[in-house]
C-alpha cells in the first residue's frame, strides 16, 4: 500500500534551516534538542565555542554561569565577547553574542561564581539536562560532580591549555536506542524462518526458471534455495567453516554463471550478490553482547515505578527473547538484483514481519506499565517502532563519577601506563596541574621569569600524585616542560577543536543516539593525535 | 597603529606564550622570538577557500589566532539551509554573497583584521592573485574545485635546471573536508608531500543508479525519484526551463512525480525530504563537525607560518559516531601522480584502428587516475594544431563532435603522440602520451 500523497509537502522555515542537521538525528532528535536545558560554567573560548555548536543546531535554552569580568586577554582569545566590553559582566556579554546566532534559542546568564551558586543556591544545577564547565578548580569540581552525580544530571568537563585539551563525561546511566553504525550486514534470518517467508521462498525452483527468469530472482532467494540443498546434503547442518562456505558458493555459481558474448563465463549480478551473503548473512544470528548485557541489568530485570520507558521496552524485549530467542528485525532490506516484483514482495514479507514483532513488544510493554501503575502514555507506539527497529544497537553507559577519581587513593592507571608514549600521562599532568592552581594560586609557567621554577614545582606535585596512587613511574620532563610553557594560555584554534567535539557529546546525551565518549578524551594538538580511556 | 606596539597588546597574551618561549616540541628551525607575532599580524597574507561550513570557521579560527591579512573566495550566496552552521550569517543576509558578509562581520568583531572578500569562482583568478600567499586553506564540499586548486599551487612550483625544486616558491595547502560527524584534515606541501591528486582514491564515489534499473526494475524510493528527474523532466519539461533543486516548486513536482511512480511499483518511502536530498545531492552537515576540522586545519595554518611545531604530516581523520576518534597518518605521494610528478602521463592503446576518440574520452573520465568530468582534447599533427574535441564551447562541439567516433587511426594519431587535455579539474593542461601496443608483444 502506498502512502496518501502529502498535500503541501514543501517544508517549513524551521525545516528548511536545520534539513541538513534533520538528516542525521531526525525530527524525534531534533525535538529533544530543542526542549533540552544546557547550563555552561565560565563562558571561556571554550565553553563559548561549545556553546555555538548547541545554539546554531537549535537547544532550547542555556544558562550560563560566570561571576568574572571581561578582560583584554578574554578579548584575544574569545570570538563571543566584544571589544568594547572590557570590564563587563563576562556571563552577560557571551550570552548576548551567542543568542544573536539563532533567534529560535533563549539564553540567560547568573554574573556569580559558580562555587557561590552550589554554596547559596540549592538544587540550582538540578534542572538542566546537561551541565558543562571550564577551566574549574578542584574545589568547584568536586562537589559539583559529587552533586550533579546524585541527581543524575550529565556534566561535562573541559579544558583547553596551550595545545592541548581534555574532556571528561560523567554520566551515571545513559542508554541509546539509535547507535547508527557505520556498517551492518543485512539481517535476512534465513535461520530462522517465519510461516510466509518460508512459504515465499520455497516456492520457486531455481534450477527450472528460464536464463532470463533466472537473473531476475532476488539473491534472498538464490540463497535460500542453495542453503537448503546444502542442508540436505549435509545432514541439516548449516556451512560454518570456510571449507564449507566455499562449497555452498561453488554450488551458487555453477548454476549462476553464463556466457558472454565472447565465450567468457560471466556470473549473473544476482548470484554476485547470494555469493556475497554467504559471508555474512548465513550464520545464525546470535543476540550481541552489547544487547545482551541491557537485557540482564538489574534494571531490566527489576523495575520499579521509576522505571524509565526504555527499560520497560527492554524488559518487554527480554521476554521475547527468552520465548522466541531473536531480536526484532528491522523490516527493510538492502537493494538487491531483482525484478521489482519479487523485491517489493519480499520487501514487504520482511516488512510485515518486523510490524508484527513490534506489536508484540507494544503490548508486553505496554502492559508491563500498567502492571507498575504507571499511566498509559509512558510507552508509546512509535517509541517502540523505533526501539525495535534499532534493538541490534541497544547501547548502555555506566559512568564513574568525577569525584571519585580526586579522592580515591588510588586510581587505575596501569594499562595505559605501561606505554610511555601514551596521551595518559597528558592527564597526570593536568591533575598535577589543577593541584599546582590550588596550591599557588596561577598557572604554571604564567610568568615569564617563572618557567623553569614552575616546572620543577609541577613535576614535584606530579611525583606525589603519582605516588599516593601507587605507581613509581617516572615522567618525561619534556611533556611538563611543554606544559608549562604554555603558562595557561588558550589557544583559540584548540579551544575551537575541543568545542566542536564536546558540544556533539552533549547532542549524544540528549539525543539518545549515537554513542558517548567514554569517559576521558585527550586531545594532542601538536601532533594531531587523540585517546580515549576509561577512568 | 603601530604594528610593533600592538604585538604587546594584552589580547595576544595567549599567543604570545607560545611564540615567544621555546618548546620541547617545536619545530628544529623555530626561534622563539616577538618577531613572530609581528609577522602574523602584519605581512603574512592567507587565502580561505569556501565561506561555507568550514570556511566560516576558518575565517573565525584564523581571525582569532592573529592573523590579519585574510583573503576568502566563494562564489555561493547565502541559503536559509546554511544558517544552522555558517554562523557568521543571519536571516536577513540570505541572498547574499558569503564571502562579503563573512568579512564584514569578522571585520566588525575583531578589531584590526583585514578580510578582502572575493565573489567569484576559484577558477576567475590567475596565477599572480594566488602566488601572493603564505598559505592557503580549503574549505570546500566540491572535489573538483580541490582539485583545480592543488593544480593551481603545484603549477606555482619552480624547479631550476637540475630539477631541484625552489623551496621558496612552495605554498602550503592546508585543506578540510566534512560530511555528518565525519571529517578530515590534510597538509599537502606541494612538490614534497602527497597532493590531493595522489590521494584521489580516499573520495567514495558517488552512489549512482544504473539507468536499467531506474528505469525497468526500480526497487528503492530512490529509483523512482532518479527516474523522474532524469526521464519525466526532461520529457514533460514542465515549466519551460532547466530543473532546479532549490525552485520550491520544481522540487514539489518532482515529488508528486515520484510519488505516483512509487505508488505504481508499490515501492514506498518517497519523502519530500527525500526527493530533495536525491535532486540535490545533499550531504548531512552539523556545526560541532565543521567546528573540529576547520580548527585542526587552523591549528595547521597557524604552525605552518610560525613553526613553533611541526605540522601534521600529513593526513587525519576524524570521526565521533562512537565516542570521539581521530586517526593520523602519512599518505603517500604516487609515483606516477598526473599532477605533482613531473612524468608524462602514458595511456596505452591496444589496437589504434578500433579505438575510438570517445573511449579515450571514457578513459579520462572513468579511470580512478583521472576521474575528469568533461575533458576537451588538443594535439599537433605535422606542426600544426588540430582540436580533437572540446564539449565546452558549443560552437566547437558541434564541429568536432564527429570525432568522437573515429578511431585514432583515422584521426591519424600515431605511437607516441603527444593530446592536450583541458578539464574542470586542473588549471593547467595535461599531456597524455599515446603508446600503441603492438601484435609481437605479449600482453601483460
Ligand atoms: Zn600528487
Amino acid at each position: 500500500m502506498s502512502s496518501p500523497i502529502p498535500k503541501s509537502p514543501e517544508q517549513s522555515d524551521k525545516n528548511k534551516k536545520y534539513d541538513r542537521q534533520l538528516r542525521l538525528w531526525g525530527d524525534h532528535g531534533q525535538k529533544l534538542l530543542e526542549n533540552s536545558k544546557v547550563c555552561l560554567i565560565n563562558a571561556t573560548a571554550l565553553g563559548t565555542e561549545i556553546l555555538k555548536s548547541l545554539v546554531l543546531p537549535g537547544i532550547g535554552s542555556f544558562t550560563i554561569v560566570d561571576g568574572e569580568k571581561v578582560t583584554e586577554e578574554d578579548i584575544g582569545s574569545n570570538f563571543f565577547l566584544e571589544n568594547e566590553t572590557v570590564g563587563a559582566s563576562r556571563a552577560q556579554v557571551a550570552t548576548q553574542c551567542l543568542l544573536e546566532l539563532n533567534p529560535d534559542v533563549r539564553g540567560d546568564y547568573i554574573d556569580e561564581s559558580a562555587e557561590h551558586i552550589i554554596a547559596n543556591t540549592e538544587n540550582f544545577f538540578k534542572n538542566f539536562d546537561v551541565v558543562i564547565g571550564t577551566v574549574l578548580s578542584e574545589k568547584t569540581l568536586i562537589p559539583l560532580s559529587k552533586h550533579l552525580w546524585e541527581c543524575e544530571v550529565p556534566l561535562i568537563v573541559c579544558r583547553s591549555i596551550g595545545f592541548l585539551g581534555y574532556i571528561r563525561l560523567q554520566i551515571k546511566e545513559h542508554t541509546v536506542i539509535e547507535a547508527h553504525p557505520d556498517s551492518e550486514s543485512p539481517d535476512l534470518r534465513l535461520d530462522k524462518l517465519w510461516p510466509a517467508l518460508e512459504e515465499y521462498l520455497s516456492s520457486i525452483n531455481i534450477e527450472q526458471l528460464g536464463r532470463k527468469e533466472i537473473s531476475h530472482v532476488p539473491p534472498v532467494v538464490i540463497l535460500y534455495y542453495f542453503l537448503n540443498k546444502y542442508k540436505n546434503d549435509h545432514g541439516g547442518n548449516l556451512p560454518e567453516t570456510r571449507e564449507e562456505k566455499e562449497l555452498l558458493k561453488e554450488m551458487i555459481k555453477d548454476v549462476g554463471k553464463s556466457e558472454d558474448g565472447n565465450n567468457r563465463l560471466i556470473l549473473e549480478e544476482n548470484f554476485e550478490q547470494a555469493l556475497h551473503y554467504v559471508n555474512t548473512c548465513v550464520a545464525t544470528r546470535a543476540i550481541p553482547n552489547h544487547v545482551q548485557t541491557i537485557l540482564e541489568d538489574d534494571n531490566c530485570v527489576n523495575l520499579t515505578q521509576h522505571s524509565s520507558s526504555f527499560w520497560i521496552m527492554c524488559s518487554a524485549l527480554r521476554e521475547m527473547v527468552k520465548s522466541e530467542g531473536v531480536l526484532p528485525m528491522k523490516g527493510t532490506l538492502p537493494d538487491m538484483a531483482s525484478d521489482t516484483h519479487s523485491f517489493v514482495t519480499l520487501q514487504n514479507i520482511y516488512q510485515k514481519q518486523a510490524q508484527h514483532q513490534a506489536e508484540s513488544i507494544y503490548r508486553r510493554a505496554s502492559q508491563i506499565a500498567r502492571d507498575l501503575g504507571l499511566p498509559q502514555e509512558t510507552i508509546t507506539e512509535n517509541d517502540v517502532k523505533y526501539f525495535c527497529k534499532h534493538s541490534s544497537e541497544l547501547y548502555l553507559i555506566r559512568g564513574s563519577c568525577i569525584a571519585d577519581e580526586y579522592e580515591k587513593t588510588s586510581l587505575d592507571l596501569t594499562s595505559y601506563l605501561e606505554d610511555p608514549d601514551s596521551l595518559i600521562f597528558y592527564y597526570v599532568i593536568l591533575r598535577g596541574l589543577e593541584r599546582f592552581i590550588n596550591e599557588f594560586n596561577a598557572y604554571p609557567g604564567q610568568m615569564d621569569d617563572q618557567v623553569e621554577p614552575d616546572i620543577l614545582k609541577l613535576k614535584g606535585i606530579i611525583g606525589k600524585l603519582l605516588n599516593e596512587w601507587g605507581y613509581s613511574h617516572v615522567l618525561r620532563d619534556e611533556k611538563v616542560h611543554e606544559v608549562c610553557r604554555y603558562g595557561g594560555a588558550e589557544l583559540h584554534s584548540v579551544s575551537s577543536i575541543l568545542g566542536g567535539c564536546a558540544a556533539q557529546e552533549v547532542i549524544k546525551v540528549i539525543t539518545n543516539q549515537y554513542k558517548p565518549l567514554n569517559n576521558t578524551f585527550i586531545y594532542d594538538a601538536i601532533n594531531s593525535t587523540s585517546a580515549t580511556f576509561c577512568l | 597603529m603601530d604594528e610593533t606596539k600592538e604585538s604587546l597588546q594584552k589580547r595576544w597574551t595567549h599567543l604570545r606564550k607560545v611564540l615567544e618561549r621555546p618548546g620541547p616540541f617545536s619545530h628544529p628551525e623555530f626561534e622563539p622570538s616577538p618577531d613572530i607575532l609581528d609577522f602574523i599580524l602584519s605581512s603574512c597574507k592567507l587565502l580561505i577557500i569556501g565561506a561555507g561550513g568550514l570556511g566560516c570557521e576558518l575565517l573565525k579560527d584564523l581571525a582569532m589566532m592573529g592573523f590579519k591579512h585574510i583573503h576568502i573566495i566563494d562564489m555561493d550566496v547565502i541559503d536559509l539551509s546554511n544558517l544552522n552552521r555558517q554562523f557568521l550569517f543571519r536571516h536577513k543576509d540570505i541572498g547574499v554573497s558569503k564571502a562579503e558578509v563573512a568579512a564584514k562581520y569578522v571585520n566588525g568583531r575583531i578589531q584590526g583584521c583585514q578580510v578582502v572578500p572575493h565573489y567569484c569562482t576559484i577558477q576567475e583568478k590567475d596565477e599572480e592573485f594566488y602566488r601572493q600567499f603564505h598559505v592557503i586553506v580549503c574549505g570546500l564540499d566540491s572535489i573538483p574545485a580541490r582539485r583545480w586548486i592543488n593544480g593551481m599551487v603545484v603549477s606555482l612550483l619552480n624547479y631550476d635546471d637540475a630539477g631541484i625544486l625552489d623551496q621558496s616558491s612552495i605554498i602550503p595547502l592546508v585543506d578540510g573536508g566534512t560530511e555528518g560527524f565525519k571529517g578530515n584534515a590534510r597538509v599537502v606541501l606541494p612538490g614534497i608531500t602527497a597532493c590531493v591528486e595522489c590521494t584521489l582514491d580516499l573520495y567514495p564515489p558517488q552512489v549512482t543508479y544504473p539507468l536499467c534499473t531506474i528505469a525497468n526494475t526500480p526497487r528503492l524510493p530512490e529509483h523512482c525519484i532518479e527516474y523522474v528527474k532524469l526521464v519525466q523532466w526532461p520529457k514533460e519539461n514542465p515549466f519551460g526551463v532547466a530543473l532546479d533543486g532549490d525552485d520550491a516548486q520544481h522540487l514539489m513536482w518532482l515529488h508528486e512525480k515520484a510519488v505516483e511512480r512509487a505508488s505504481q511499483f508499490n515501492i514506498q518511502g518517497v519523502t519530500f525530504r527525500l526527493v530533495q536530498g536525491v535532486v540535490k545531492n545533499i550531504i548531512p552537515a552539523v556545526a560541532s563537525t565543521n567546528a573540529v576540522v576547520a580548527a585542526v586545519c587552523a591549528t595547521e595554518v597557524f604552525k605552518l607560518a610560525t613553526s613553533c611545531c611541526t605540522p601534521l604530516n600529513n593526513f587525519m581523520v576524524f570521526n565521533d559516531v562512537d565516542g570521539i576518534y581521530t586517526y593520523t597518518y602519512e599518505a603517500e605521494r604516487k609515483e606516477n601522480c598526473i599532477v605533482c610528478c613531473n612524468v608524462p602521463q602514458m595511456l596505452s592503446i591496444e589496437d589504434p584502428g578500433k579505438m575510438k576518440l570517445s573511449d579515450i574520452i571514457e578513459i579520462l573520465c572513468s579511470d580512478p587516475k583521472f576521474q575528469m568530468k568533461n575533458p576537451g582534447l588538443t594535439t599537433t599533427i605535422n606542426g600544426s594544431n588540430k582540436t580533437l574535441y572540446i564539449p565546452t564551447i558549443e560552437a566547437i562541439e558541434k564541429r568536432t563532435r564527429e570525432n568522437l567516433n573515429k578511431t585514432l587511426q583515422d584521426l591519424g594519431l600515431n605511437d607516441g603522440q603527444e593530446i592536450v587535455v583541458a578539464d574542470i579539474t586542473t588549471p593547467t593542461s595535461l599531456i597524455i602520451k599515446l603508446t600503441f601496443k603492438t601484435v609481437d608483444i605479449e600482453m601483460g
